[in-house]
């Protein structure tokens, strides 16, 4: 069976889409025929962090709109022959979008594909709502500060009652927490909420936690997801969430902080 | 009693039986219309979809049973499974109907004995008015509603009732009741009790951080909790009009 996961957050700029492509090339790489689908219509991120804008000819709302089939839409990545985008459009108004048409679309890619993980636009408007509506699993996209909790908090309450699942009353999505953009030497400081502060807020299964680092905008600048970059740490930690999903156990890594830790073991300071 | 001869005494006790009570809702079914039942029992789910959602059931069929009005359990059932309530129990079945629901796994609960059913009519005959209409799908609401999902910021729960929430309130959530409200985790959201102007109603919760409490209208936010009241099991009411708080657990 196909699963739909939804990579959402409520807050903006929080590493959805650095998420979103991580984590599809990693379930790519691991041997599933995976998509992944810009919902930010109009904004238009994921292709460039893909590295594949130059090819974009049709985009998920052609499809939507029946001016594209949705072979002709989807670009084949460069690095994964088991990864597909569907990119969104650029001009289009907001309102390209329908609940009808997106559920049309994730229909006719389960019948082919394993994964379709959605990139959701920030806020919880429509188009939040669109791309989470119709998910089996939830990557709630945090970072370690106040806002971004609250935010992911009232994403979580939109999950419980207002997805697909919840309507009909299915079995209800699967939640899982990704604390990005974490710095432990700034959680010691007293500037960033620790781990343990976020899963105390949030109560939710930790799924991994992505250091801040700079590779990512490293890959972001090559257009290749930040997963591919195996030497770096948010490479690394993408890596281990993509495993732990899939199902294997690995220990958590990139909490502490390891000058810190050595400092204080050493006495000094 | 009858144990091996030849077994091992092991002392650890594996489990007890208690005697409990619950209040739970009872699904009265006023007509045989399955259609018509269906489509209002839905309509009624959907208006509080969180209150409803995975609620317990006990099913009434004495009204219909008396007018000798015969129903498949396995059909009300069905619709009450789709409407997302899971039944518990059915009472005032015909033998045949009892029989059914067992091999649902349903079980069955004894009508009031009969002289106390004609004194239970004849009371309300005082208190409500003659003219019922022909059909009602009545969910009795003013009994408990257990939740167990944490309730998230945006997201307000209203109970007719008690509430008993398992687990976290969190900031930014309003939890609402007409009686008492108990939250077995922590409280981080709003909690108003007694509502309707019920000055006993009382709010316990396990782990106090809330950003208000209220009974019935009396209230106190964030900034008015003492420090030595924070962060811990309390229980909240109302004396002589202002809000107490004190350790659910006395230190004599
Ligand atoms: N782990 C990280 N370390 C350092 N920078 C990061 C990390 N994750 C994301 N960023 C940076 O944060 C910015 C926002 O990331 P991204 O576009 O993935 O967020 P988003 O949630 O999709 O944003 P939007 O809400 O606008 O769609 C980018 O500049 C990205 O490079
Ligand atoms: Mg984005």
């Amino acid at each position: 069976m196909a699963r739909i996961i939804v990579v959402t957050s409520g807050k903006g700029g929080v590493g959805k889409t650095t998420t979103s492509a991580a984590i599809a090339m990693g379930l790519a790489k691991k041997g599933h025929k995976t998509a992944v689908i810009d919902f930010d219509v109009g904004l238009r991120n994921l292709d460039l962090i893909m590295g594949c804008e130059r090819r974009v000819v049709y985009d998920f709302v052609n499809v939507i709109n029946g001016e594209a089939t949705l072979n002709q839409a989807l670009i084949r990545d460069k690095n994964c022959n088991l990864l597909y985008i569907l990119p969104a459009s650029q001009t289009r108004d907001k309102d390209a979008l329908s609940q009808e048409g997106v559920g049309r679309v994730l229909d006719e890619l389960k019948k082919d594909f394993k994964y379709i993980v959605c990139d959701s636009p920030a806020g919880i408007e429509k188009g939040a709502h669109l791309a989470m509506y119709f998910a089996d699993d939830a990557f709630v996209v945090t970072n370690p500060e106040v806002s971004s909790v609250r935010d992911s908090d009232r994403m979580l309450g939109i999950l419980s009652s207002k997805s697909r699942r919840a309507e009909q009353n299915e079995e209800p999505i699967n939640e899982f927490l990704l604390l990005t953009r974490y710095a432990p030497e700034r959680v010691k400081l007293g500037e960033m909420l620790s781990v343990d502060d976020v899963q105390d807020i949030l109560s939710l299964h930790l799924l991994g936690v992505i250091p801040e680092s700079k590779s990512v905008l490293n890959a972001s600048n090559s257009g290749t997801p930040v997963i591919l970059d195996e030497k770096s740490d948010a490479g690394q930690a993408y890596a281990d969430i993509v495993a732990r999903y899939l199902g294997e156990e690995r220990p958590h890594r990139f909490i502490d902080d390891k000058k810190g830790f050595f400092r204080n073991l050493f006495g000094g300071n | 009693m009858s144990t091996d001869a030849n077994e091992t005494p092991n002392t650890q006790l594996a489990l007890e039986f208690k005697s409990s009570t619950f209040s739970v809702p009872v699904l009265v079914l006023l007509t045989d219309d399955l259609i018509l039942f269906k489509q209002q029992l839905l309509n009624k789910t959907k208006q509080a979809p969180d209150f409803f959602k995975n609620s317990p059931l006990v099913l009434d069929l004495q009204p219909l049973n008396r007018l000798g009005y015969d129903i498949k359990i396995v059909e009300v059932v069905g619709i009450i499974r789709q409407a997302g309530l899971l039944i518990v129990g059915l009472r005032g079945g015909s033998l045949i109907q009892n029989e059914q629901a067992l091999e649902l796994h349903i079980p069955i609960y004894s009508s009031l004995s009969e002289g106390a059913i004609s004194a239970e009519d004849k009371k309300q005959k005082k208190a409500t008015p003659s003219s019922k209409p022909d059909v009602e799908i009545k969910v009795d609401v003013r009994v408990t509603t257990l939740i167990t999902q944490p309730i998230r910021s945006g997201q307000r729960i209203y109970a007719e009732g008690d509430l008993i929430i398992m687990a976290q309130v969190s900031a930014g959530a309003e939890i609402i009741a007409e009686g008492n409200i108990h939250v077995y985790n922590t409280l981080r959201g709003r909690a108003l009790a007694g509502v309707q102007g019920n000055v006993d109603a009382r709010i316990f919760c396990f782990d106090l951080q809330a950003e208000l409490i209220s009974i019935a209208g009396n209230y106190k936010v964030s900034e008015d909790l003492d420090k030595s009241v924070r962060n811990k099991p309390v229980q909240i009411y109302l004396q002589n009009q202002s809000l107490i708080i004190k350790d659910i657990v006395q230190h004599h």
